[in-house]
């Protein structure tokens, strides 16, 4: 059965719709692989076992009737534990939801299972996706499939460890600051962060709300294709939907692109940058060019990386990041208040607001009360125009920055992170380093930028080194041709953790 | 301390919200209803579950901008929405969503008839949208409900430029506004079903030995009728003079801070509620989930063309137009479907004053016994002129056009054909209104005799005497030949 964890996604649909493999196949394979490997990975909060069977079923039936089936009919597909689904529970990964039942389905799970896919479960996060570990979870750790005593990245790490060890053929993550790219990263598979807008977000949960976007977690930029055709497209229920056609990412993902210009920004390749990270690049960089591409620097000046004295790192697109993404998370998790639904203390309360205050106290992290403080005081009265507006001015000149460099380039190439994956624990005393994790991926979510996380091959210690590849608004097709042409010649994609092949 | 002290200047500005008419909320499809079971009429959007977003009511938008532009404001162009956060049970996301500083009307001013004649004109600050909030209902011993049908319902809060200076005109103004939304169909504008809300603000301007002294301003929360916001307010002026008096220096804008009162409907009497120091800072942001709203010149002027004429500028007309009175011009142009009635009637060729009659007479006591305005009560511009101009033509009297105007609000039905099934059409026979004419003055000799003679009785014995005609035909002879032929008969001269 192990074979059949192995295919990609779009392997996965031909084979089911040719009749090759049925779903019940399938979802039997990956539950199984579940129940296997996931005691050691913990990247699921929630597996829905006898749903998956069920749904699997009825594709078989609709099959067998000779129905047209969607187009990823018996995929299995994980989503992450922030996107609201009717069924089972959708937590945040924390106290406060952890027995929320959502009354609706997110827009994103409706596309899914409209065209087929079979929801296997929903994955674990860093706490309301804020952080870069998984660690921030108050459900589980999850762990990085390469190397079970590292992190998988996150805040997606269950979707990209799932998707990494088998456990799903693809999976849903969500990206404020590099939560879908980053984990993909250092799991070794492909995650993509589409463009402000491209994907609706009702039913996200949400943290960062001019930032967040659901995307897909891959085996293989094809799959990704795959995935995001099916997710892409205006929705009259999210107002920051774009109103753009969803072109057939598919159709032309196998013709290379001719005449790519790729952009290397000088500021993310300073002395910040890991050298084995760095090589990886250089040396995806030559295999671009062999096929054709020709390479520019460009400059990104306001998202650049400064060195201090004693190495410690900063950057504007960090520090306009945690303003912008704060301020809007104080005010998004505002609700949770044990008022309506959600966790309420059990303990004797003076009053309302003593019954507020140590609900959301009891319910939730220490990372999530960090955030909702720092965006709370830049909001405050007397401090507004001094963190926030200024925040957002940035925000604009790191926008303008892109645009810029777009002007004579197609894609830029940068590192995903400036490390593949970390220890578990490495981190959490200091979040300043963890917050540097998405030193790379930050500014494109500032900016709505679509920007996609590929292999670039392994570190001498084994490894994934995840690469990006960034675009203008609305060029995933681009992106996702240019990652093809890249793992086709490289050989970097569907990659299997040592773990699971054994 | 009374009101009206010359040198006690009360000065109130006024928040006025405003619940907008429209099917739907402001940011969900929930329907826009008063009076149904608590909690029916909610969503995941308005119930502020989890990952839900907001997509504004392009009709409440629009609705809002109507209002400003009858209010002379400058609306439309770029405004945006932002968030106001603040922890509340009936505020399920503890945020509003609503506009802070680029609302989407600015810098206009209303006209106020005030009861003595005048006119006062008080300036428009802004108007802005919002969502409104739930309601908490107190109503158990161990807990406290909340009904959130209304949270998220589409909300004008209007506010005016301290421009009001007594009770008297915080409750014209007041008027004003409730017959202006109502009149552009902006609002039902119901004080009972809590459509419209007033928070007037309140200090008070005081000269006394050759200085000004200006006590700390007070802002009265959440009056939901005329009465109240006209007590509060004078309540105020009373309170704050009599602080003053006690305290003139210490008891001052400079030294105090704005304080919020609430108002006792029992006591009346307004209650402190906190000071503002203590007040919320609502750290406004804008609402990443909404788009600016871009309102240019052709959409703009597609709502202006929807304004149309304004109550005062009606009034004036049927004054001037129609010749009425004052007084009848005013009941008219309470809304605006009554007035239209009445013009359609008269561009269907009726009398003006005929058909005012009609509508003031029967039509406003109708509406007045079902508690609704003269326009809803069912009646059609056909029906008004064809019962005017029956009048006009004397195809039937007063008495039984009264009959005729009851049935046919009740049947629809056309009013010629309905007095003519009943019999009410008037007999206009000249030989037959005779007989009943020489019979009223063979049986009453003594009134005869008191139209002949003239003097002070006159008057009244003819009137009689008309009477007397109109019974013996049940009403239907015509009333102008009646009257004609009573004046030849007893010598004309009469009036």
């Amino acid at each position: 059965m192990s074979g059949i964890t192995n295919l990609t996604a779009c392997e996965t649909a031909s084979a089911i719709a040719a009749g090759k493999l049925s779903a019940v196949d399938v979802a039997k394979a990956y539950l199984a692989a579940i129940e296997r490997l996931e005691p050691a990975i913990c990247a699921y909060n929630e597996v829905f076992a006898d749903r998956a069977m069920d749904q699997a079923r009825q594709i078989d039936a609709a099959i067998s009737r000779g129905e047209s089936v969607g187009p990823l009919a018996g995929v299995p597909v994980a989503l992450k534990d922030n996107i609201c689904t009717d069924f089972g529970r959708t937590t945040c990964s924390s106290k406060i939801l952890a027995n929320f039942h959502s009354p609706y389905s997110a827009c994103v799970a409706e596309k899914l299972l409209a065209a087929g896919a079979v929801i296997l479960g929903k994955t674990n996060l860093d706490e309301f996706a804020m952080g870069s570990s998984t660690e921030n979870s108050a459900t589980r750790t999850t762990r990085n499939p390469w190397d079970t005593s590292r992190v998988p990245g996150g805040s997606s790490g269950g979707s990209a460890a799932a998707v990494s060890a088998g456990l799903a053929a693809a999976a849903m993550g969500s990206d404020t600051g590099g939560s879908i790219r980053q984990p993909a990263g250092l799991c070794g598979v492909v995650g993509l962060k589409p463009t402000y807008g491209r994907v609706s977000r009702y039913g996200l949960v949400a943290y960062g709300s001019s930032l967040d976007q659901i995307g897909p977690i891959t085996r293989d930029a094809a799959d990704c294709a795959l995935l995001l055709r099916a997710i892409a497209g205006h929705d009259s229920r999210d107002s920051t939907s774009l109103p753009a056609d969803v072109p057939d990412y598919l159709a032309e993902l196998e013709t290379p692109l001719k005449n790519l210009r790729i952009g290397l920004p000088k500021e993310f390749f300073g002395q910040a940058l890991d050298s084995e990270i760095r090589s990886a690049i250089d040396k995806a960089v030559g295999t671009y060019k062999s096929l054709g591409a020709t390479a520019v620097e460009v400059s990104l000046p306001h998202s650049r990386i400064d060195v201090g004295p004693g190495g410690q790192l900063s950057s504007y697109a960090v520090a306009c990041y945690y303003i912008v993404a704060t301020a809007e998370a104080s005010s998004n998790l505002a609700r949770y208040d044990g008022a309506h639904y959600g966790h309420r203390t059990a303990g004797p309360v003076k009053d309302i607001i003593d019954m507020y205050s140590k609900s959301r106290a009891e319910g939730f992290g220490d990372e999530v009360k960090r955030r909702i403080m720092l965006g709370t005081y830049v909001l405050s009265s007397g401090y507004y125009d001094a963190y926030y507006l200024k925040a957002m001015k940035v925000r604009r000149l790191i926008k303008n920055d892109f645009d810029e460099a777009f002007k004579s380039c197609d894609a830029l190439i940068c590192p995903t992170s400036p490390t593949t994956a970390f220890k578990l624990g490495e981190k959490t005393a200091d979040p300043i380093q963890m917050y540097l994790a998405d030193i790379y991926t930050i500014s494109l979510n500032l900016a709505g930028l679509p920007g996609v996380s590929i292999p670039a091959g392994l570190s001498a210690s084994g490894l994934p080194i995840g690469m990006q590849l960034v675009g203008p608004v609305l060029s995933e097709g681009t992106l996702l041709r240019a990652a093809r042409m890249f793992e086709k010649t490289s050989g970097t994609c569907n990659l299997m953790a040592k773990m699971v092949q054994s | 301390m009374v009101e009206g002290d010359p040198d006690v200047k009360p000065i109130v500005g006024l928040e006025i919200h405003v619940e907008l008419h429209t099917a739907t909320k402001m940011f969900c499809r929930c329907p826009n209803r008063f009076g149904d079971p608590p909690n029916s009429n909610v969503c995941p959007v308005c119930l502020g579950m989890p990952g839900v977003l907001p997509v504004m009511n392009r009709k409440a938008l629009e609705l809002g901008i109507k209002v400003g532009l009858a209010l002379n404001c400058s609306a439309g162009g770029f405004s945006k929405w932002d968030r106001k956060g603040y922890y509340y049970p009936d505020l399920p996301k503890n945020y509003q969503i609503s506009q802070y500083d680029l609302p989407i009307c600015r810098d206009g001013w209303i006209e106020v008839p005030l009861d003595d004649g005048a006119v006062k004109k008080v300036r428009i600050r802004r108007a802005h949208l919002e969502e409104d909030a739930g309601k908490n209902i107190h109503d158990h011993a161990d807990h406290t409900g909340v009904d959130l049908n209304r949270a998220g319902v589409p909300l004008l809060e209007i506010v005016s430029e301290p421009d009001i200076n007594s009770s008297h005109e915080a409750g014209a103004y007041a008027r004003a506004m409730q017959r202006l939304v109502r009149w552009l169909g902006a609002s039902q504008a119901n004080m009972q079903m809590g459509h419209i809300r007033f928070e007037p603000n309140i200090n008070l301007h005081i000269a006394s030995a050759g200085k000004t002294y200006k006590t700390p301003i007070v802002e009265v929360k959440n009056l939901n009728s005329f009465k109240a916001l006209e007590a509060a307010v004078a309540f105020e002026i009373g309170r704050q003079t009599e602080e003053w008096r006690a305290d003139p220096e210490g008891f001052s804008l400079e030294k105090l801070s704005k304080q919020n009162r609430g108002w006792d409907d029992v006591r009346m009497a307004t209650v402190f509620q906190r000071e503002k120091e203590e007040a919320h800072d609502y750290r406004y942001f804008p609402e990443p989930d909404l788009a600016p709203v871009e309102v240019g010149e052709t959409w703009l002027e597609s709502i202006r063309s929807q304004v149309g004429e304004l109550p005062l500028q009606r009034r004036e007309r049927y004054i001037k137009e129609y010749g009425l009175a004052f007084k009848d011009a005013d009941a008219l142009t309470q809304d605006g479907p009554t007035g239209d009635l009445l013009d359609g009637a008269v561009k269907a060729g009726a009398d003006p004053k005929r058909s005012v009659n009609l509508l003031l007479g029967r039509g406003a006591a109708i509406a007045n016994e079902r508690g609704c305005q003269i326009a809803e009560i069912g009646l059609a511009v056909e029906q008004l002129a064809e019962l005017a101009k029956m009048l006009a033509d004397q195809e039937i009297n007063a008495t039984a056009a009264a009959k005729v105007f009851d049935l046919m609000i009740a049947g629809r039905q056309n009013p010629r054909q309905i007095a003519m099934k009943q019999g009410l059409l008037a007999v206009t026979d000249a030989g037959q209104i005779e007989k009943w004419v020489d019979q009223a003055i063979a049986d009453n000799p003594s009134a005869v005799q008191d139209v002949r003679q003239g003097g002070k009785k006159q008057k009244k014995a003819f009137g009689f005497l008309m009477g007397q005609v109109m019974q013996k035909s049940r009403g239907a002879a015509a009333a102008r030949q009646v009257q004609d032929l009573l004046e030849k008969k007893l010598g004309g001269g009469q009036q």
